[in-house]
């Protein structure tokens, strides 16, 4: 019986764990193929012939890549205005005590625990009571991005800053640097890893948002929405050139990252 | 950043001082993102509160009267109960989906994978890479009714001749299931991998069959990845409208569909008052599945 027990938390545990690793990419897949599916019809979706004709022309359908264009510049601007107040808000509440603080981490929590259809929603209800319908655009999409960005900065950096050891810190007042010293030349360098996965991890739900979007864009057209649009009419190929390129570009930053890691970890 | 470096012009000051200013310096270093927080999340969730209780015959145009419209709320539960429960239903299915395909996963990457951990870690979050609508759409083509899943469900007699898979209820779940597995993988990957794994060599130690050590050490140890993972995926579905309006069928959505027909309708009060009972419900939900699994201090 023990034995039996043994083989099976061995093989088939790893099995399964094989097979949920498979069903994740089946969709990657089917993206994949259907980048360079050339449809019989464009009102079907589904696999026809061969072509690489959607990756030469990825602009050809109306609108997508000024989409393109548009949720790019809300994920940058988005990931700097969140990655700046999160990474404040973060300081604060790991280095400093002072009052309030209970009601601050509620605060920062209660958005990543809320739907975002509400979140959305609120938004909407705000902008249009206070300002009328003509205000929503470039500008509320962003506002609307920052905010729920900021929460996965604060806790992504303040994680980051719990797992670190002050008497570095200390050991560098001790050795007589100034206190901007000691922050530029040993608490920053240290903490950067987490800002920067905390700005990754920012461009990319902005990045990729459309509930909260749709809710907030007015007339303005980000990737998501593109896709949402043409989703209840045909759907143009080269939606799936542009997932494929971003599945790409993001394989590429990991095994750099990952190559990075190593090479540093050899020269210690 | 520039609190401390501020803070470098007095720092030649007293040190009894010192207290006080880095309070303040806390303070100042909050007071942008609470700012923030305070006018875009706080501030809105009143408003939703107010417009849910606006007169509603009023409009975006003409501007609404608040009149305390209970009513409202009566009206938007007798008409919505429907996708409401089927919201909450489908959440619930995927998300124990989740946790039967995630924890085997989780667990297959923490003890099984060896020096491939980071790789197999890397290869969970990869194909979300892509954007969520995009992924949601390669369902619609697996699903689709002369696919490849169709006919082998047909062959095993899982559906009918002429059923289908697309624009069901399996359909949402599926997607659902799908789109929110990470949510469900990543806690619980956090909480197996902080495990001491040598708790349950010492189980064994004791002669307790690897089942049992699983379920009296492994189990108990994970709980708070189980409870932030359950939470992390029902949550997010529980709203989701994306997977029901490309999946599922048009007659059969579930409430995140109804909130966002309803805004784009011009419907605001009662597309409020929906918002808001969905926002009571999840955190009452939510509240009471902690105490149950009495894990209050992970919030």
């Amino acid at each position: 019986m023990v034995r039996l027990g043994r083989w099976v938390s061995d093989h088939v545990v790893a099995g399964v764990g094989l097979l949920v690793l498979i069903y994740l990419f089946v969709p990657m897949f089917v993206v994949i193929a259907m980048s360079f599916n050339d449809p019989a019809s464009r009102a079907a979706y589904t696999l026809d012939g061969f072509t690489v004709r959607n990756w030469t022309n990825p602009c050809e359908p109306e609108g997508l890549c000024s989409s393109l264009v548009t949720s790019l510049q809300v994920g940058i601007l988005a990931t700097v205005g969140a990655t700046v107040l999160g990474t404040l808000m973060a300081f604060a509440l790991v280095r400093h005590r002072f009052r309030g603080r209970g009601t601050a981490n509620v605060v920062i929590f209660l958005p990543m625990a809320s739907p975002e259809v509400v979140l959305g929603a609120s938004l909407l209800a705000l902008f249009v009571s206070t300002a009328g319908g003509g205000v929503l655009g470039f500008g509320t999409i962003l506002i609307a991005h920052i905010m729920f960005c900021l929460s996965f900065v604060v806790v992504t950096v303040r994680a980051r800053l719990q797992g670190m050891d002050t008497s570095l810190e200390q050991a560098a007042m001790d050795l007589y640097a100034t206190e901007s010293q000691a922050f530029w030349k040993v608490t920053f360098p240290l903490v950067f890893p987490g800002i920067l996965s905390a700005a990754l991890l920012a461009f990319a739900l902005s990045f990729d948002d459309f509930i909260v979007t749709n809710f907030n864009s007015g007339q303005t057209v980000t990737f998501p929405m593109y896709v949402w649009g043409v989703a209840q009419r045909d759907i143009p190929m080269q939606i799936n050139v542009i997932g494929t390129a971003m599945f790409l570009v993001a394989v590429l930053l990991v095994v750099v990252s990952e190559v990075l890691r190593v090479r540093r970890e050899r020269v210690r | 950043m520039s609190g401390p470096a501020a803070s470098t012009a007095t720092s030649t000051e007293t040190s009894t001082t010192t207290p006080r200013k880095r309070r303040s310096i806390g303070w100042l270093l909050l007071l942008p993102g609470a700012l923030w927080l305070a006018a875009f999340f706080v501030t809105p969730l009143v408003q939703l509160v107010a417009t849910s209780l606006y007169d509603p015959n009023g409009s975006v145009e003409a501007g609404y009267a608040m009149t305390w419209s209970w009513g409202n709320y009566t009206e938007a539960l007798d008409f919505y109960s429907e996708p409401f429960i089927r919201g909450f239903v489908y959440a619930g299915i995927a998300t124990v989906l989740c946790l039967l395909i995630g924890y085997p996963l989780a667990y297959a990457i923490v003890f099984k994978a060896g020096r491939w951990k980071n790789l197999m870690l890397v290869l969970v979050i990869a194909p979300f890479f892509t954007s969520f609508l995009v992924r949601t759409l390669a369902w619609k083509l697996i699903l689709a009714d002369n696919g490849f899943v169709v006919s082998t469900f047909k062959t095993l007699g899982l559906v009918d001749d002429d059923g289908r898979l697309l624009a069901t209820g399996f359909a949402v779940v599926a997607g659902l299931t799908y789109n929110f597995l990470p949510f469900m993988v990543l806690p619980l990957y956090a909480s197996l991998e902080r495990l001491d794994h040598r708790l349950i060599e010492a189980a064994g130690d004791l002669y307790a069959s690897p089942a049992q050590g699983f379920r009296k050490v492994t189990l108990p140890l994970s709980m708070p990845g189980v409870v932030a993972g359950t939470l992390l995926t029902f949550i997010p579905s529980a709203g989701d409208f994306i997977n029901s309006q490309l999946l599922g069928d048009t007659n059969q959505t579930m409430i995140g569909n109804s909130i966002q027909t309803l805004f784009e309708a011009g419907s605001y009060p009662a597309a409020s008052a929906l918002s808001v009972t969905l926002m009571a419900l999840i955190i009452v939900m939510v509240a009471i599945y902690i105490r149950r699994a009495g894990t209050e201090e992970l919030l």
